[in-house]
């Protein structure tokens, strides 16, 4: 049985790497043994961390000027490890730790991100000038993946709303779209057809404004490692993770609601809006729980992924069930 | 009966233990904090690999009998179609115990709705009789052609894992694709080899 306290703890003492917890002894029977052996355990400990990060991820430089941002949870945060070693980011391969050990080969250096679309002012900025734009801000979020796993992450960002009002979105602005790096010759995965590449995603206008909304720029302190988005990705923790694009470079305002990904791929599995919601069913699994990654139990996942209060006013009226 | 030469009966114990190093190493590896952030994800993928990895080569002795004439693999049969079922178990012991924590309820809705589940729980249901009757004394008693006949549900279950794998991943079909596609070159040759021997012999 799981039963844990968030702990009280201010997220600047949330910053120790290798965060171990505890797990809870549970009862089982047998032990692995060579011939007929069952893996019910007796008395399992484990560490949350598991493998150490590559020495890349872990070597990042630090950012500078980070204060503490809104909204953030007081739940604990994931080991940086963790983290930095089970990641969906397909352009990498298609194991958890694949990106952890391949995406040495992408180039964060130089890049910009280019705005572009139903905007007054369409620009190109580099990534170091994105940098310096506005103040970072540490914002603890919860990540839900649609996989059925969840992790507490200390990112660094800013949030998006400030940055579209500076670009002038005009009254055709009704959607924003996003895109990622194409570039097979960094990104091996893209020579694969798991998925149509580059990857996209998009928002309504007013999901990408809402103050929840970030493009994150870096994870604990330090400068995004390449297999979690580098060098900047969006974060829109209400979400199922696979809407918070990574290592964008092209931010596009559009009048129609734009293709994402997962919906080309599987249009009966992954909507547009994908909300977390407990009340949903992929077609395939469950939603009404998750694995926190470091726990041993199941928990229930929430609406919104806990930020109900937050946005369940964007959605009024509309079907979640329908759009979902 | 002949009796079987040492380096035979080595190779076939080697085997036989060589299968279940998987298994352990799993084992040990998610006591040790090892199998990664998600250990019991990653506990169930290898175990289902390894069921299914199991049952193919078990599915393999007798085509390469038939292929080759070497008749050393169907003494490896019954072994590996035991081992891929001690792998099953273990894969279903892993799903209810450790990752449903024994909640019933959710397991029995899983099986009822989740499409994937009913069909890797169909296959694992289906391998019951097939070890409940692998001994001798049941082949016995059954009668060869009937065994034979309950026995051909291998191939069922199998299938049924392999669609279990397909259904289960977001988007990436390699692996579930291979192993369709020996599933399918084992199924052929065995019909192949049926039909050749059904055909009238010519007079020598």
């Amino acid at each position: 049985m799981l039963i844990k306290k968030p702990s009280d703890i201010p997220s600047s003492d949330v910053t120790a790497h290798g965060l171990y917890l505890r797990r809870r002894d549970f009862l089982a029977g047998g032990a692995a043994a060579a011939a007929g052996l069952t893996i019910a355990l007796a008395g399992c400990k484990s560490q949350a961390s598991s493998a150490p990060p590559p020495a890349a991820a872990s070597n990042q430089p630090p950012l500078p000027g980070v204060t503490k941002g809104p909204y953030g949870t007081t739940e604990p945060a994931t080991a940086f490890g963790d983290i930095t070693s089970y990641n969906n980011f397909y352009e990498f391969g298609t194991d958890k730790s694949d990106p952890g050990k391949n995406a040495g080969t992408l180039r964060t250096r130089p890049w910009t991100v280019a705005f572009e679309g139903e905007i007054a002012k369409p620009q190109v900025i580099d990534i170091d000038a994105l940098l310096k734009l506005f103040p970072l801000e540490e914002r603890i979020y919860r990540l839900r993946c649609v996989e059925g796993w969840s992790m507490v992450i200390p990112w660094v960002g800013v949030p998006l709303g400030p940055l579209i009002q500076r670009l002038q979105p005009t009254s055709r602005a009704k959607y924003v779209a996003f895109t990622t790096l194409l570039a097979p010759e960094q990104m091996p995965g893209q020579k694969t057809s798991v998925l149509e590449w580059p990857y996209v995603e998009g928002l309504r206008i007013d999901e990408a404004m809402h103050p929840l909304t970030i493009l994150a720029l870096g994870l604990y302190g330090k400068t995004l490692p390449n297999q979690d988005g580098a060098p900047v990705r969006l974060v829109v923790p209400w979400k199922y993770g696979f809407k918070s694009i990574k290592s964008i470079v092209k931010v596009r305002f559009v009048e129609n609601q734009p293709p994402t990904s997962w919906n080309r791929y599987a249009p009966n599995e992954y909507g547009f809006y994908s909300n977390v919601n407990p009340a949903v069913d992929h077609p395939r699994w469950s939603q009404k729980k998750e694995r926190r990654i470091g726990e041993f139990r199941r928990r229930d996942t929430l609406p919104f992924n806990g930020y109900a209060n937050e946005v369940a006013s964007l959605y009024t009226g509309l079907d979640l069930v329908k759009n979902f | 009966m002949s009796r079987v030469p040492l380096h035979l009966r080595l190779l076939k114990l080697a085997i036989g233990v060589a299968a279940l190093v998987p298994a352990a190493l799993a084992g040990w590896r998610f006591y040790a904090g090892a199998l990664g952030p998600n250990p019991i994800a990653e506990a169930l993928n290898r175990l289902g690999f390894w069921t299914l990895t199991l049952l193919l080569a078990t599915l393999a002795c007798t085509p390469i009998k038939v292929v080759t004439g070497w008749a050393f693999p169907l003494r490896l049969r019954r072994m590996l179609g035991l081992e891929a079922f001690v792998y099953a178990c273990l894969h279903f012991v892993v799903y209810f115990a450790v990752d449903q924590f024994f909640d019933f309820g959710e397991i029995w809705k899983d099986i009822l709705k989740r499409k994937f589940i009913t069909v890797g729980f169909a296959a694992f249901v289906m391998l019951i009789p097939l070890a409940v009757t692998s001994t001798n004394g049941m082949v016995k008693r059954l009668g060869f052609p009937r065994w034979k006949r309950l026995h051909r549900l291998v191939y069922l279950s199998a299938a049924c894992g392999v669609i279990h794998f397909a259904w289960r991943v977001k988007s990436d079909l390699r692996q579930p694709l291979l192993f369709a596609f020996v599933l399918a070159v084992l199924l052929i040759v065995r019909v192949v080899d049926q039909a050749r021997r059904a055909r009238p012999r010519r007079a020598a």
